[in-house]
């Protein structure tokens, strides 16, 4: 295998540190009677009672949203968010990285303050699925491939994913069980999570008996369709602590770009975007990943989460498969991975993911996530992941500034 | 709502998928699927200049389609793979003219020109490269 070359991303640093002071989600779910908006809005509206703050306060929204338009028909989402959050004429983005939506929302809200530009920002993320039937939401979900050499071919999202299981089956030995342990474990830990879909325990042989979608990838092995919303506020530290005892710091807003098409990249088994963008991370907050407490990472198919641990550096490459079997990545292990119960059982409304990966993390360095808590948790990571990882953000968070 | 477009968007790729035509760096010699005006390894000090694949190359990791897209059902299920080029490029496509259990990783394989999908509601039938395995290997 050829040899990552890490890049210097330069030496960026923010202008002023930035604070987490409010999250507000909807349940994850199928939501028959609630449409992109109303989606959207119960996000914002808990997240500024969380806070503290009045919707007047507000300078800024940026919203994630992968397809509107394929999935609701509704394409300009950032006016669509100002309009029915009553925040007009406030100016309002919308991002778009495929899955990594979210994530890119919170970069760019992130930057927005970071920069001193804002001091009230609003980051949501949102994305109704269920108004389309499952082909529809199949092919709307195609175009975070490359449409026109993987889609053109007959190439699905979850046969993507299963080109890089087998290859890292083949290449480490990765087995059937480990990938089903994935799963396994994110259920476990979404019984927990009043916001998830899934809040039911499954084991190995539940997972093994599914139908095959992709082989070696089963139905258990793909995160669901879902409805959702979440909303974050973030503010600059300084002043975080006038709204809240609890403000959540960010420590680092890392962000890398690869191939679009799987096939073209330097390895299959390696996400080299996570890797670069996790390496910058590392360096901003200045932490290793020993000093990392819980992780959400982006589980859309139990093997992206093998290689999530292995890119980020909480194992060796090749070693993933054995970190889930020894259960280093359950709440009480080394790294509790995903204790939100991640894509899988929580549910993965992509434009909405990376949002709510921040807001897990908010809510485990609060000390506020009840039976799924992981104690003296100070740093957390969020990886979130466009496509087959041609998008990926970074951030880390703590609760000491 | 099957995504379907206007003839030229099928039409000005057809070297590319019914040839099986790349580009090729003159600065470092790495090839690449599809055409790309910019080299992504030398970047801007290289120069790209048109290749056209031998077609042969193995297998570097595939699955099996059991859930396929629209547009596809009648085909499935079938076989998705990587295929590493003796050139060096990889590419993605179908290997068919065998079963799911007959392909392995590393299995020699050679393009050939194919349908790729039934005629669709703009009348379209869409063709291209697919692989099949090289017998006797």
């Amino acid at each position: 295998m050829n040899n990552f070359k890490p890049v210097n991303f330069g030496n960026m640093k923010p202008a002023r540190e930035v604070a987490v002071i409010g999250i507000g989600l909807t349940k994850f779910g199928e939501h028959w009677s609630m449409g992109l908006k109303e989606l959207a809005v119960e996000a914002g509206v808990k997240a500024v009672e969380d806070a503290g703050i009045s919707g007047q306060d507000l300078q800024l929204v940026v919203g994630g949203n992968m397809s509107g338009g394929l999935f609701a028909g509704q394409e300009h989402g950032a006016g669509l968010l100002a309009d029915y959050l009553g925040l007009n004429p406030i100016p309002a983005i919308r991002t778009e990285g495929a899955c990594c939506s979210g994530g890119l929302a919170v970069r760019v809200g992130y930057l927005a303050v970071a920069s001193g530009m804002y001091d009230f920002v609003a980051v949501g993320g949102v994305e109704k699925m269920t108004d389309v039937y499952g082909p529809q939401a199949a092919t709307a979900l195609s175009g975070a491939m490359d449409y026109e050499t993987e889609a053109y071919f007959g190439a699905t999202f979850p046969g993507i994913y299963a080109l890089i299981a087998k290859r890292h089956m083949h290449d480490f030995g990765t087995t059937r069980r480990q990938l089903s342990l994935v799963a396994v474990k994110n259920h476990s830990n979404a019984v927990h999570n009043p916001y998830a879909q899934y809040r039911k325990k499954i084991t190995v042989e539940d997972v093994e008996r599914s139908a095959m979608v992709a082989d070696p990838l089963r139905l258990l092995d793909c995160s669901p369709i879902t409805d959702g919303a979440v909303t974050i506020i973030i503010v600059p530290a300084d002043i975080a602590k006038k709204y809240t005892d609890t403000p959540v710091y960010f420590k680092a807003s890392a962000q890398a770009s690869d191939t679009l098409s799987l096939f073209s990249r330097r390895s299959i088994t390696t996400l080299d975007a996570t890797m670069h963008a996790v390496r910058e991370a590392y360096r901003q907050a200045k932490v290793s990943q020993k000093q990392i407490n819980l992780a959400e990472v982006h589980d859309c198919f139990t093997i992206a989460e093998i290689c999530a641990y292995e890119d980020l550096g909480f194992t060796q490459k090749g070693r993933g498969g054995k970190f889930i079997e020894d259960g280093e990545s359950e709440i009480g292990g080394k790294i509790p991975v995903n204790t939100s119960g991640g894509l899988k059982a929580k549910g993965h409304p992509v434009g909405a993911t990376g949002v709510a990966q921040i807001a897990e993390i908010v809510a485990q360095l609060r000390g506020d996530a009840g039976k799924r808590q992981v104690k003296k948790a100070e740093i957390g990571l969020a990886h979130n992941v466009g496509g087959s990882g041609a998008t990926v953000t970074v951030h880390i968070l703590s609760n000491k500034r | 709502m099957t995504k379907e477009f206007a003839v030229p968007f099928h039409w000005r790729r057809f070297r590319e998928r019914y040839q099986l035509i790349g580009s090729e760096c003159i600065h470092c010699k790495k090839s690449f699927y599809p055409i790309r005006v910019i080299c992504p390894s030398c970047r801007r000090s290289g120069h790209m200049k048109e290749i056209k694949f031998s077609g042969s190359g193995k297998v570097y990791s595939y699955t099996i389609i059991r859930a396929p897209p629209e547009g596809f059902k009648e085909y499935a299920p079938y076989i998705i793979a990587i295929i590493e080029l003796d050139e060096g490029a990889k590419v993605l496509s179908q290997v068919v003219d065998c079963e799911p259990k007959d392909v392995k990783i590393g299995i020699r394989v050679k393009s050939c020109f194919r349908r790729i999908r039934s005629e669709n509601e703009t009348g379209l039938v869409l063709y291209g490269f697919k692989f099949k395995p090289v017998l006797g290997r």
